[in-house]
């Protein structure tokens, strides 16, 4: 309903104005390498029932340069580090005399497991792929925790999250879920910061808008690490996160911290239907 | 090196508070959002306003709205209505209140509020992500910036 009344007004805003607008998300197929096609819309999961029919990757918000170094690997930037996370995949740290590969095997073993994250571990608490990498180096490898946002860790994230390509996301929001869903969800509802802005009031009430020279998505996490050009390396889901609360004069949260988990979950549950796009290059 | 002297020179303006301003808590508005007294008792200058609508750091108004007689600053948005012929339509006194406090004026709106300094969620400390120092933030735009942007806002006129 929403987006019906949006395109009037994009319309409108054409009708209007001297300037070149590209309206919402455009009609582009994602098939990457040739072969893989991807669910890049689709209908909308049964709890956004009274916000949206469709939801989007933000792939389709994006010009057409920024579009085309996705849909093939060897032009995507984010191979390069993906292919350092296959090095890193075999070498053996840490005082246990592990790698990776030791105990998982190969690495398309994890096939499946980006599209069910974050999810509830067997103590109850929420964790994002971030901590299972995390929980294998320092408990079963006994070497160094990787820093959240940093290479290591993001490459390796990606090298795992790309296993699960093409195949749809499909986080759990009940259950032990539930109390973590709700959190999030409040979350993405807040107005914060002196500017008095929530995720809704960008990436629901506005996406297919421009704000100022940004084309506004869903501002959805299928493609998560994500390739940012402009800051040449691939992007935590917190990251993002945190430059977007920054950007409305908030004090942010913390990488890492457990509302940017609840938040993961609830934002990751928007997309539930896309396929993970995993490494994605944004602008 | 000129750059940088202007943009000085507009932070001290801003961060001047004159004593015959009106404090941002308490500015008068009617039951429809507007504000009949100056905020600053001067006349607005049309020509600052301009500079403050396209100004990144100042009211960045065009990140959301067009105008096409500010076409020469490239990048305008599309969330809030195109400005286009606005002083016909509305008075100083309503302007003054939408852009001290928008949401005065429409309920639950995305325009931020460029004359409010508390109540606030999580205020930060400009856009450095840190909490902010001070319980009462700056505003935004000062009293004499708010009166500079409706004047030039009463010059948008189509007919
Ligand atoms: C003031 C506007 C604004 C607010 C508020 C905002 N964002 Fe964003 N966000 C952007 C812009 C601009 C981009 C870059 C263009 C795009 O992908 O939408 C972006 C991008 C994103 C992306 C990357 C999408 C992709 O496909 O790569 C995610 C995820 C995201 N935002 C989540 C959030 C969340 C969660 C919140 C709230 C905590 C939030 N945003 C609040 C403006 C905003
Ligand atoms: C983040 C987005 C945003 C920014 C920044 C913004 N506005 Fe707005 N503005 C809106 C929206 C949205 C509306 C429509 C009112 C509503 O329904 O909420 C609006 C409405 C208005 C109106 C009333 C238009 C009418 O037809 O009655 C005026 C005037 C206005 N804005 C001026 C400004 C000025 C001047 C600035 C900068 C100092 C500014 N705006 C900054 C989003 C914004």
């Amino acid at each position: 309903m929403r987006f019906k009344a949006m395109t009037a007004i994009a319309g409108l805003l054409i009708a209007a104005g001297p300037m070149a607008f590209a309206g919402g998300a455009d009609d582009d197929t994602l098939i990457i390498n040739g072969e893989i096609e991807m669910i890049s819309k689709t209908a909308a999961p049964a709890h956004l029932d009274d916000v949206f029919d469709e939801i989007v990757s933000g792939w389709h918000f994006r010009t057409d340069e920024t579009q085309a170094l996705e849909i093939d690997d060897f032009d995507n930037p984010a191979m390069l580090f993906v292919d350092q996370a296959i090095d890193a995949y075999d070498v053996v740290e840490g005082e246990a005399g592990e790698s990776c590969a030791s105990c998982h095997e190969g690495v398309e073993n994890f096939a499946g497991l980006a599209t069910a994250m974050p999810k509830v571990d067997a103590d109850g608490k929420l964790v994002v792929m971030e901590d299972l990498i995390n929980e294998c180096r320092t408990e079963r490898m006994q070497a160094d925790e990787w820093k959240w946002s940093g290479n290591d860790m993001q490459s390796m994230a990606a090298l795992i999250s790309l296993q699960s390509r093409g195949m749809p996301m499909d986080v759990a929001i009940d259950g032990d879920a539930a109390p973590y869903w709700e959190q999030g969800k409040e979350m993405y509802y807040t107005r914060y910061g002196q500017l008095e802005l929530s995720c809704a009031n960008c990436h629901e009430q506005n996406y297919g808008n421009y704000i100022r020279a940004d084309h506004l998505s869903q501002g959805q996490t299928n493609g998560f690490p994500t390739y940012r050009l402009k800051q040449a390396k691939l992007i935590s889901k917190h990251n993002r996160f945190r430059g977007c609360i920054r950007d409305t004069r908030a004090e942010t949260f913390a990488e890492g911290s457990d509302e940017f988990r609840a938040l993961e979950l609830y934002v990751a549950s928007r997309g539930n239907g896309l396929s993970v796009e995993t490494p994605a290059v944004r602008q | 090196m000129k750059i940088t002297m202007i943009a000085l020179a507009a932070v001290m303006a801003a961060g001047a508070a004159q004593a015959d301003d009106v404090a941002p808590g308490d500015v008068q508005f009617d039951e429809y959002g507007a504000v009949a007294a100056s905020l600053s008792g001067t006349d607005g200058d049309p020509a600052n306003g301009i500079k403050i609508m396209t100004s990144r750091a100042k009211g960045n108004c065009i990140a959301c709205h067009e105008v096409t007689a500010l076409q020469d600053t490239p990048f305008h948005g599309e969330v809030g209505p195109v400005l286009d012929g606005i002083g016909d339509y509305r008075s100083a006194e309503e302007l003054r209140g939408i852009v001290a406090n928008a949401k005065m004026t429409f309920e639950g709106s995305v325009m931020p509020a460029f004359y409010k300094t508390s109540g606030f969620i999580r205020p930060g400390n400009a856009y450095t992500g840190k909490a902010a120092k001070e319980e009462e933030l700056t505003p935004i735009l000062s009293a004499q910036e708010i009166e500079d942007v409706v004047a030039y806002l009463l010059t948008l006129k189509e007919s």
